[in-house]
């Protein structure tokens, strides 16, 4: 499973109830079901993901997270998840406020625009830069918008929602592995993940 | 539906079934329908494939739509050219697994192929009812039902599932005997029909009624209203299939003719496969059995009858879990629908998944060869049955 996958796991109590907007293919409420026994259900907007979800006995519905999460009542859930999907959100503010409507905490992580990386390729090539973890030019590319660590602490007061935890880390795209990031995170971690209540 | 009866390609199938029949409601204990009506004796045609569990945990129904049966896999005999109308998911293997559960289908009450239904003899008259047969309801098919699952001792069932109108039976099941039902899968269906739809059944049943041959239903003992069953059929297939689906088919093309004929013949591919639909159907269906269901399908208002007028009052009765699954050009049962469905039972806090396949072969597409809603049947089922033994050890 994906590095921040696991550390969003590890945060996650047996028999909690969660719900995973932007679900993909169940990998992490797969996961969480048969290691933590958790009552888990996902929103997923590709067919062929909902389709393998499904199969493998992940609940999920097809549709579009900011519509679907409306009809939940109030705390159904004690997790909202949104993993890796809050650069792609038209309206943020909106959409963390009912994923801490529905859910007791959320659970939010993004990739990080502030990693150096990202800093060197704009200031040393004067292009948008492209990352691992960004992979898109700028027509072509879902994430509409760039966000970094320090920006979604500004955000959370702005908001007015809590941080109760935050790692930074550093991994490939994809990846299994990688590592907890505690010195300079906004230089050197390639994603964000905060617990949020 | 369309009758899309093929030999499975890999040659795998449940092998040999048997029909057979159950009775009840003798009088005085007539079955009580919906609308007050007394109905009795019932007979009720059923099929089983697999076996039933020691514990009677295993046990799957399966509800036919409109001009089903209970039929739904195997062959009657070794040369029997046709399967039953579901082989493509009910077999050893398959979507719905007949080494894994046991399979009940059967047939609708109104219907014709071997229930109680108009066609059948009324023992206060010894003549067919025709017309003197009660309007029956969803609720009352599912009601008879529920009797044999009685008579069959099955006390839980893991899971009902059909589309269409076997969705609307779906849902009743449901919201009936919540106690029963461990989980659902309704196709293609509705909580309630559409004016479209009930503007399309009206119309079908227009044609039946104005075949003069129909004599108020009353025609067993002579010429049957074959011409207005066949167009009912015909407008039934239009709504089956899609704008997508009969250009892919028929398109412009003409039938056997390079040129059209400047006449009223069937110059049309699509008015070729319409005719022949027509004339196929009434070979084997009762036009009266045609206008009940049909009448029971638009009556038929889940919110109303169960939920004062709301969808989430009427699933707060269930604790069924749910597969929902719609296609992208059904028009007859069009995805908002299910979607509406979906809605209300995440707001009655069900355990719901839901899944809009894209397909091109409009309502059809249920009854259709699909991989992806093969996989999800079979993945749903499994799932809930796992969940079902934990539940049970738990208490």
């Amino acid at each position: 499973m994906r590095f921040d996958l696991q550390i969003i796991a590890s945060w996650i109590e047996p028999g909690a109830k969660v719900l995973d907007l932007g679900c993909g293919e169940g990998e992490l409420l797969y996961f969480l079901k048969k290691d933590k026994q958790i009552e888990g259900t996902g929103i997923e907007r590709v067919e062929s993901k909902v389709t393998r979800c499904i199969e493998k006995g992940v609940p999920v519905l097809q549709g579009d997270i900011n519509e679907e999460i409306q009809d939940y009542p109030d705390d159904t859930f004690d997790y909202v998840i949104l993993s890796q999907t809050l650069q792609q959100v038209y309206e943020p503010a909106m959409l963390i406020q009912s994923q801490l409507r529905i859910g007791k905490k959320g659970i939010v992580s993004f990739p990080n625009f502030s990693c150096w990386n990202v800093r060197l390729q704009l200031l040393a090539t004067g292009y948008a830069p492209i990352t691992k973890q960004l992979p898109y030019e700028w027509y072509d590319t879902p994430n509409i918008r760039v966000i970094t660590l320090k920006d979604f602490r500004k955000f959370s007061k702005e908001v007015g929602f809590k941080i109760i935890k935050e790692v930074a880390i550093n991994t490939q795209n994809q990846a299994k592995s990688g590592k907890i990031i505690k010195f300079l995170p906004t230089l050197f971690a390639t994603y964000g993940i905060f617990l949020i209540g | 539906m369309s009758e899309y009866i093929e030999h499975d390609k890999a040659g795998v199938s449940v092998g040999l079934v048997e029909k057979k029949s159950f009775a009840f409601a003798e009088p005085p204990n007539e079955m009580i329908l919906e609308s007050g009506a007394r109905l009795g004796p019932v007979t009720i045609a059923y099929e089983t494939c697999g076996e039933l569990n020691d514990d009677k945990s295993n046990a799957v129904l399966i509800c036919h739509a409109l001009s089903g049966d209970s039929h739904v896999a195997g062959y009657y005999s070794e040369d029997d050219p046709k399967p039953g109308w579901w082989d493509i998911m009910v077999g050893p293997g398959k979507g719905i697994d007949t080494d894994k559960y046991f399979i009940v289908c059967s047939n609708i009450l109104g219907s014709c192929i071997g229930s109680t239904g108009p066609c059948t003899y009324n023992p206060k008259t010894v003549e067919p009812y025709g017309l003197d047969f009660p309007v029956v309801t969803i609720g009352d098919m599912v009601k008879a039902q529920k009797a044999l699952l009685d008579h069959l001792g099955i006390k839980k069932i893991l899971s009902v599932i059909g589309g269409s109108i076997g969705g609307m039976q779906v849902l009743e099941w449901c919201v009936s005997y919540p106690e029963m039902v461990v989980s659902a899968i309704p196709l293609a269906t509705t909580t309630r029909h559409s004016a479209l739809a009930i503007a399309f059944n009206e119309v079908a049943r227009q044609a039946i009624m104005a075949d003069p041959n129909w004599n108020n239903g009353d025609y067993y003992s002579g010429a049957e209203p074959d011409l207005g069953l066949a167009v009912a059929r015909m407008i039934g297939h239009i709504t089956y299939l899609s704008d997508e689906s009969m250009r892919i088919k028929f398109g412009r093309q003409l039938q056997d003719k390079s040129d059209i004929s400047y006449n009223f013949d069937a110059d049309f591919q699509v008015e070729s496969y319409l005719r022949y639909q027509g004339a196929k159907f009434v070979q084997r269906f009762d036009a009266n059995s045609f206008l009940y269901i049909t009448k029971a399908a638009d009556y038929y208002d889940l919110e109303k009858q169960h939920g004062n007028g709301s969808a989430v009052e009427a699933f707060s009765k269930t604790k069924a879990k749910f597969l929902v699954v719609s296609f992208t050009s059904d028009w007859l049962y069009p995805t908002y629908q299910s979607r509406a469905m979906v809605q209300a039972m995440k707001k009655s806090g069900l355990d719901v998944s839901f899944c809009e396949i894209e397909a091109d072969w409009g309502h059809d597409a249920f009854l259709l060869p699909s991989k992806s809603l093969t996989a999800m049947v079979k993945g749903f089922l499994e799932r809930v049955n796992n969940e079902n033994g934990k539940e049970e050890n738990a208490l």
